[in-house]
């Protein structure tokens, strides 16, 4: 009675490699920007604008990917912008991740009461539009990384509040469910060790698909100058910033518009990939 | 002899006023097996699972009783219930597919019920885990226990959800038409599992099922379900002899027998049809007076 599918591992895929190296890589720039920036982020030269990458003539040494308008260097501010792209990413994917996905399980589990005004909740919210919300928000608390923080979670809670639903109220339908059930499980018991175990591979893929859009969204909020502060590195504020220029310098564009894009790319491909190896069923 | 279980007029009810289950009545007897025939959507189900606290929301108890070992659980609060159910109560259930965790190995999902149910340690709870394994005829068992259900054939995994139903030693085993989910040679099988595991457990066994023929060999009395109504509550060979209810009666002419495989698969006329439908509409219009 050997089954064939016995317990084989799937290797890791190219695209786990792939995208978890770039983030690593990021990440890794990200702790390291003090000692590996080749210069001061926030530094201005206006002797030194809008210098060239290193492949072009007219460079200057130690300012390997060129210079914006004001003298700053692109590198260095790209590695520092890493480090608030990350942060934004890691802090308000998780809190987002944690609100929506226990309103969700609560909801899709419990259903009842319960479900019905959680349900009812995420209905009124999003008949916000979400952007003007966010503007809003900062508009009212001032801008800084907490409140772009914040205006990401009150955006995005409903979207792992909708879906954790839905997946945790089909779990529940489940005879393994009604099982525990019978062998006397209480049920939170039962939600924690059958139903949330089940639901855990959406969590994940939703949790980085959230870090890529948090990653979007800090720098939609930075080109639009309400992010951090003017002259804070974002790769957001640098992309406003080249957007300008890009016919005399289209490396200050290029080069963040570049790295956002392989990062919002990563962190959706990761989910994906680990979602596929975390379901037992797929895998 | 007291039954093991008794439902006493049981009635279940949608909560927007559908009867799903009109008066319900049947006694399992303490070693016995009692089999419960209906066609589809005729309620069997629902009165197992309004015997094990697992009805759908949508549907609610409306009246009657349900004694489990002497105590009636609907008059008792639902934490006590739920603890009575588990310690004498299991469920066999109809989809493999479905009744067992798949983010959880197989060992841990038996070992559970031991450990919550009875208060055993890990270690005695795993032993007992491998011997029934054994029992239901599943080789090296220890590599079993380390497999996930989807690494399993639907055979294997219903015999281990028998393993794992037979586990805490429950005097009572409803089985929901365990293997209506499996092909034919295979039902066979587990079947008779199922039939040898009740007699040498000495279990009572209400036993769910649309087919005549397999109440036939295993079951020691039956009930008729048309439409959530009891019509027929007999001894097997009361039943088949001299079935009372033209509805029992029609059932057992669409059978087809060993003898004659074909020849009797013979669909219920419409007036039987018709009739029962009448009695039903009858005991709708009583029970709401
Ligand atoms: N969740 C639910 N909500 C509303 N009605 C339900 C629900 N579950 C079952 N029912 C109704 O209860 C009735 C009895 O269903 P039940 O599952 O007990 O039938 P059954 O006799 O077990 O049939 P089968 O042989 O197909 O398993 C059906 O008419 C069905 O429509
Ligand atoms: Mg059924």
């Amino acid at each position: 009675m050997r089954d064939a599918r016995g317990n084989r591992r799937q290797p890791i895929g190219l695209r786990l490699w792939l995208s978890g190296g770039w983030l690593l890589i990021l990440a890794c720039a990200a702790i390291f920007a003090p000692l590996i920036a080749p210069q001061d982020p926030l530094a201005q030269d206006l002797f030194s604008g809008r210098l060239p990458p290193f492949w072009e003539s007219g460079t200057e040494p130690g300012f390997w990917l060129g210079t914006d308008s004001l003298g700053r260097d692109v590198l260095s501010r790209m590695l520092y912008g890493a480090r608030l792209a990350l942060i934004v990413a890691l802090v308000a994917g998780t809190l987002t991740c944690i609100i929506g996905a226990s309103l969700g399980l609560i909801a899709g589990y419990y259903r009842g009461w319960p479900d019905r005004i959680i349900s009812r909740f995420v209905d009124i919210w999003m008949a916000f539009p979400p952007v003007l919300f966010a503007i809003l928000l900062i508009a009212v608390i001032g801008t800084g990384l907490t409140s772009i923080i914040l205006a990401i979670v009150i955006i995005d809670w409903t979207r792992f509040a909708r879906v954790i639903r839905a997946e945790a109220m089909g779990q529940g339908a489940m005879d393994y469910v009604a099982s525990a059930q019978v062998a006397g499980r209480t049920r939170f018991g039962t939600m924690l060790t059958e139903i949330l175990p089940n639901v855990l591979p959406t969590i994940v893929a939703l949790l980085t698909l959230e870090m890529g859009i948090a990653v979007i969204v800090e720098a939609i909020l930075s080109f639009v100058n309400l992010s951090i502060s003017t002259d804070a590195p974002t790769w957001g504020g640098m992309i406003s910033e080249g957007r300008t220029s890009v016919h005399q310098a289209w490396w200050v564009l290029v080069f963040p518009l570049i790295t956002l894009f392989l990062t919002v790319l990563s962190f959706s491909q990761l989910g994906e990939g680990l979602k596929d190896r975390f379901d037992p069923v797929l895998r | 002899m007291r039954p093991f279980l008794s439902i006493r007029n049981l009635s279940v009810a949608l909560k927007n006023g559908g009867l799903i289950l009109r008066n319900v009545s049947l006694d399992v007897a303490v070693g016995k097996v009692h089999g419960l025939v209906g066609e589809s959507g005729a309620g069997k189900s629902m009165i197992g699972k309004s015997v094990l606290g697992t009805l759908p929301r949508a549907l609610q108890i409306t009246g009657g009783e349900i004694w489990l070992d002497g105590v009636d659980l609907l008059s008792i609060p639902p934490a006590q219930r739920r603890k009575r159910i588990g310690a004498t109560a299991a469920l066999i259930p109809q989809d493999p597919l479905t009744a067992l965790n798949p983010t959880r190995r197989i060992g841990p999902q038996i070992t559970r019920r031991l450990v919550d149910i009875l208060g055993w340690t890990k270690a005695d709870a795993q032993a007992r885990a491998l011997e029934l394994l054994e029992e239901v005829q599943i080789a090296d068992p220890a590599r079993v226990m380390r497999n996930y259900p989807h690494e399993l054939s639907g055979g294997m995994r219903q015999r281990i959800l028998i393993a794992s139903a037979f586990a805490a030693k429950p005097k009572l085993i409803i089985a929901d038409e365990p293997t209506t989910a499996l092909d034919v040679t295979v039902q066979k099988q587990i079947l008779r599992l199922i039939a040898d595991m009740q007699a040498r457990h000495g279990s009572a066994l209400l036993f769910v099922t649309h087919d005549l023929g397999v109440v036939s060999k295993v079951c020691d009395a039956l009930s008729v379900l048309y439409a959530g109504k009891v019509v027929e509550d007999a001894q097997m060979r009361r039943f088949f002899c001299r079935p009372v209810h033209p509805y029992s009666r029609a059932l057992l002419a669409a059978t087809p027998t060993y003898t004659n495989p074909t020849g009797s698969l013979m669909p219920v006329p419409q007036s039987v049809i018709d009739a029962v439908e009448r009695e039903v509409v009858q005991h709708d219009r009583r029970w709401r007076a």
